[in-house]
């Protein structure tokens, strides 16, 4: 299920390049404009949403306000020009460009992590992180 | 804990201050205590507080609310915390005895003897009662306590079980006691008679006109009314009233009869101990509320006060303040009493303000009298028809706050122009002075709620109510404050915002008509018409619920799936670890066992924990989201539907079990909330909304306790408004009475559609009903008569409501593109989500906290059991 597209770096900016693994997500079609799904990318959750004029982010899908892993399912909009997710949960806002979060509803602000994304050819890949690519690549499990 | 604490603490703190008793547990003495605690700031004093009656301080202007409510509770005035403030005790149950002047002490009805640095005499009135024969029968109330009108209850319901005709009352005293008195006879469904001394009602308060007017209206209301009329007995059988016998005329056969005739200050104790009384009772004392004795006071209805004894809260409330800032070396003085009264009597309007009588010479009156339309209003004019000095309304008194602090300065326009009904023509609103009074009940003026918002930062009429009092009693004031507080905010550059959020400038309802009104249907084309950017989490599910709520489609179809918070798109309720609840339909609470069985099986199948809901369904937790179309089809496949738990919208019609099985009920509840159930369900709205149905008075389903709450009555049904529970709960008030089935139907259908269509958002119906211009009467005007010509409409919108209603889970299951979202990850959808962890507790899985997730041990993982299809 999972392919590695370590060939395609060179299209990326340098910064990334050099540590990340590339890894095909899904299509951009099976996302809806403005709404979010989660992936599973060796053991670790990201939510990625696609955006009305088809730009695609990614951020971490755990919460951390509520450490529950949601953050896909919240609601998609902007704050000022910053195109943003609230958080399903406890409604904390993050900019969805850099994972910085806008409003903490009160809260000490806790940025997530950000994934860089890529679509070629209709596929979403992720840039992932050296601990995440680390990970064995088997297959996420499934139910029985 | 903390209570018994508080009580060892008790005596050491009180030792070593000033000593104050207070005795008489009323309205008087409440204000008293609020306000000395509040200026208290050395804790001077330690106040005891001695009441003859068995309940602390409660709202007697709002007795007659008993026989709507039933609940004594209801009526509690004010933070019921003082009561465990260290610094009050109060003696439930417990009277004053005697005064012993020299001693400073005072005798309780305990046996006990307490002493006192200040006295305080705030023991109210006792009820008239004419020296009538057959005055003590059984059957003869007075209207003074809570006791009173329960025992007038528990009679009439006694009597009502034993006869099969109707029950038929008079009330001795047509005077504003009276006809209190008379609302309760009706509220209880007695028919009754007024019997008037005087030659016509409210003989204190209005003219010939104004009575003539309310006697027309108090008459149409099924009120028999005989004015020029003398009791001359009231004769019985077997030790119960039976017959009124007047000076003149046949005799009226009655069942109970309740005297009104007026109210005398208890002053026994003030005489007992030499203090002087009026003439006419009442413990004489000057403008600061002295008595003759330095260290004794008195205020409220058994003071005497520039030579009479006033029978009204506010100057009670007036005179609480002042013995407060007297206690604490102030010098306040009384200012005169505003005999102002504004009432709502049987749901008639009445207010009487300064110089109602037009007794000063040369004033002119200026009267507009409508028999047809029942109103009679009147205002008295200094002999230039400039200066207002007082009036009279009977019927519509929408004008009085406006106009009461207006008294005494030039009107500014023709008088006639505030006559005119509400919304005819703009009154003229002369700019009101800073030292004119506004809330007469709390003193407070136009210059306090100006300096309010000018310099205390308040922003809106809830703010300025809680700073300043203003509106927190009667509430007749509180459109003027609206007023004010706008023109301040205005003057101050603010301009005052409803705007949803930074997207729409709109509030939600303007945004509701421009989306209707525009033939609107996409978030899209709303956001580019009126608004920016691309929305929030709160505009977003604002405009999911308009676009819903004008039934434009399934709410999880096209660019509306968007716009829902999770909840609602995917039709659960998210719990805190991130797996969802699941709750089916269970109309009225009724359920099969079949149906029982089903959703246990569904729950054991899932390994999903269950709970019996406040609303009487079954809440299923622990369901992971790609769980939710098997445990639904499931569902469905056993005869149930969404049950909408996770929406802004219709949750349940709670019932009791009514009149098939409980020996109380006059009526079939249960039928009647599955029909409402089934009626309103997938209705969405700015809040959830609950419902309630009671099969009689007993009120086994808490109805009052819901947005819409229906008591059954032996001729058809009550409905309540405005009522929930929640973080600040509140009783519905009475919205209708003794209604058939069609025309309740037909009244709850423009309520909530009224609501639905013009309350903000995440507003619930008491604080829309409460903020609404008018209050409950304007909204009673919309529905029930069509005062502003939209009741078709609201009927004919809720009709496609009603039709297009179809079961979301039902449609969810036959779209496989919806099906879609349902996958837990969008490259695994069957995946399960590896953070989810689960402990047992008391049979049943729940999740785990962070500390057990460090001890794999005592894991059971995520609901992986077996399932069967
Ligand atoms: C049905 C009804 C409707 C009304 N409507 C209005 C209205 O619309 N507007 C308005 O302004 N006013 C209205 N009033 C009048 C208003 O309720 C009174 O003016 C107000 O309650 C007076 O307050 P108070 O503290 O002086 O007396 P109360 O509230 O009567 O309190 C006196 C208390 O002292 C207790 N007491 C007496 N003697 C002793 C003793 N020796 N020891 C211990 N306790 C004692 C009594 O039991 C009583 O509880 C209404 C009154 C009634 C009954
Ligand atoms: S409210 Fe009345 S009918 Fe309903 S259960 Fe209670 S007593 Fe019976």
């Amino acid at each position: 299920m999972t392919i590695d597209l370590t060939d395609r770096v060179d299209a990326e900016p340098a910064e990334t390049t050099q540590t990340a693994t590339w890894v095909a997500i899904c299509r951009l079609d099976d996302l809806v404009p403005e709404r979010g799904v989660a992936a599973l990318v060796r053991g670790t959750q990201v939510a990625v949403f696609r955006l009305l004029d088809d730009a695609v982010y990614a951020v971490q899908q755990l919460d951390p306000y509520s450490n529950a892993c949601v953050l896909s399912r919240g609601i998609v909009g902007t704050r000022g020009g910053a195109p943003t997710v609230a958080s399903p949960m406890y409604k904390q806002v993050f900019d969805l460009r850099d994972g910085a979060c806008l409003d903490p509803m009160g809260k000490e602000p806790v940025d997530l992590v950000p994934y860089a994304v890529q679509v070629t050819d209709g596929v979403i890949h992720l840039a992932l992180p050296p601990t995440v690519a680390a990970q064995p690549t088997t297959d996420p499990p499934t139910r029985p | 804990m903390t209570t018994v604490t508080r009580t060892r603490d008790r005596t050491p703190d009180t030792t070593g201050r000033k000593r104050l008793v207070v005795v008489g547990g009323g309205m008087a003495a409440r204000r008293l205590i609020d306000a000395l605690r509040a200026r208290d700031e050395r804790d001077e004093w330690a106040v005891t507080l001695l009441c003859e009656e068995t309940r602390a301080p409660y709202d007697r202007v709002a007795l007659t609310s008993y026989f709507t409510g039933r609940d004594p509770d209801a009526l509690a005035l004010g933070d019921q915390g003082v009561w465990d403030d260290p610094l009050v005790t109060i003696r439930r149950g417990v009277a004053a005895t005697a005064v012993d002047r020299h001693a400073q002490t005072v005798t309780t009805s305990a046996g006990t003897t307490l002493g006192y640095d200040a006295l305080v005499l705030a023991t109210g009135s006792y009820a008239a009662v004419p020296p009538v024969p057959g005055k003590d029968l059984r059957g003869a109330f007075v209207y003074r306590t809570i006791d009173d009108v329960a025992d007038l209850r528990t009679y009439v319901e006694t009597l009502r079980r034993e006869t099969d005709r109707p029950l038929r009352g008079a009330v001795v005293g047509g005077g504003l006691l009276g006809l209190e008195a008379a609302g309760a006879l009706q509220a209880l469904a007695v028919e009754s008679t007024v019997v008037e001394f005087a030659p016509r009602l409210m003989p204190l308060q209005v003219d010939e006109g104004g009575g003539e007017a309310l006697r027309r209206l108090i008459e149409g209301l099924g009120v028999t009314v005989r004015t020029s009329t003398a009791t001359a007995k009231i004769s019985g059988t077997r030790g119960r009233v039976a017959r009124m016998v007047f000076a003149e005329g046949p005799a009226l056969p009655i069942d109970v009869v309740i005297f009104a005739v007026g109210v005398r200050p208890r002053d026994e104790l003030a005489r007992d101990c030499g203090l002087p009384v009026g003439e006419r009772g009442g413990v004489i004392v000057d403008d600061a509320c002295a008595t003759s004795d330095p260290n004794i006071w008195a205020i409220g209805e058994v003071a005497n006060i520039g030579g009479r004894c006033l029978g009204l809260v506010a100057p009670a409330y007036t005179m609480a303040e002042i013995v407060a800032d007297r206690l604490l070396g102030g010098e306040g003085t009384f200012p005169g009493a505003d005999l102002s009264t504004k009432l709502k009597l049987l749901g008639v309007d009445v207010a009487s303000f300064g110089d109602a009588f037009a007794t000063e010479p040369g004033a002119l009156e200026v009267v507009i009298s409508d028999p047809v339309g029942g109103v009679y209003k009147k205002l008295v004019m200094s002999d230039d028809a400039r200066t207002l000095r007082g009036g009279i309304l009977v019927g519509d008194a929408s004008a009085y706050a406006a106009l009461r602090p207006m008294v005494g300065r030039p009107l500014g326009g023709d008088p006639a122009a505030y006559l005119l009904p509400e919304g005819a023509a703009a009154a003229p609103m002369g700019d009101l002075p800073d030292d004119a009074a506004v809330c007469s009940c709390n003193n407070v003026t136009a210059g306090t709620i100006r300096c309010a918002v000018a310099d205390k930062g308040c922003t809106d009429v809830a703010g300025v109510k809680a700073c300043t009092l203003a509106g927190t009693s009667c509430g007749s004031c509180v459109p003027l404050v609206k007023k004010l507080v706008t023109t301040e905010l205005e003057k101050a550059g603010v301009t005052v915002s409803n705007a949803l959020c930074e997207h729409f400038d709109l509030s939600r309802a303007e945004l509701f008509d421009v989306v209707r009104v525009q033939g609107l249907t996409t978030f899209s084309a709303i956001i580019d018409r009126h608004g920016r950017g691309r929305g929030c989490d709160i505009c977003k599910p604002v405009v999911a619920s308009i676009l819903a709520s004008l039934d434009l489609g399934h709410v999880l179809a096209g660019e509306q799936a968007t716009l829902q918070d999770t909840n609602d798109h995917v039709l659960a309720n998210l719990q805190k670890d991130g797996s969802y609840s699941v709750v089916p339909r269970i109309p009225g609470g009724e359920v099969t066992p079949e149906g029982l069985i089903a959703i246990g099986q569904v729950a054991q199948d899932f390994g999903l924990y269950t709970k019996i809901t406040g609303g009487q369904r079954i809440d299923l937790f622990g369901a992971r989201i790609e769980q939710l179309p098997a445990i639904w089809s499931r569902l469905i496949n056993a005869g149930f539907e969404s049950g909408h738990a996770y929406g802004k919208a219709l949750r349940t019609v709670k019932s009791c079990v009514g009149s098939t099985w409980c020996r109380y009920g006059v009526q079939d509840s249960v039928g009647l909330a599955i029909a409402l159930e089934l009626r309103y369900r997938g209705l969405r709205s700015p809040h959830k909304i609950k419902l309630g149905v009671s099969g009689c008075a007993r009120e086994c389903a808490e109805a009052r306790g819901k947005d819409v709450g229906v008591i059954a009555t032996d001729h058809g049904w009550n409905v309540y408004v405005g009522g929930n529970g929640g973080f600040t709960p509140r009783h519905a008030v009475l919205l209708a009475e003794d209604l058939d089935t069609d025309t309740l139907v037909r009244t709850i259908d423009r309520y909530l559609m009224y609501y639905v269509r013009t309350a903000d958002r995440l507003q619930r119906t008491a604080v829309w009903q409460a903020d609404h211009e008018g209050g409950l009467d304007a909204i009673r005007a919309v529905i029930m008569d069509d005062a502003l010509g939209i009741c078709a409409d609201l009927d004919a919108a809720m009709a496609v409501h009603v039709d297009s209603y179809e079961d979301e889970w039902a449609a969810v299951l036959s779209d496989p593109d919806t099906l879609r979202r349902f996958g837990s990850f969008v490259n695994a959808p069957d995946a399960v989500d590896p953070s989810l962890a689960y402990v047992a507790e008391r049979g049943q899985p729940r999740p785990a906290t962070p500390a057990e997730r460090q001890d794999a041990g005592i894991l059971i993982a995520g609901t992986t059991l077996e399932v069967r299809r």
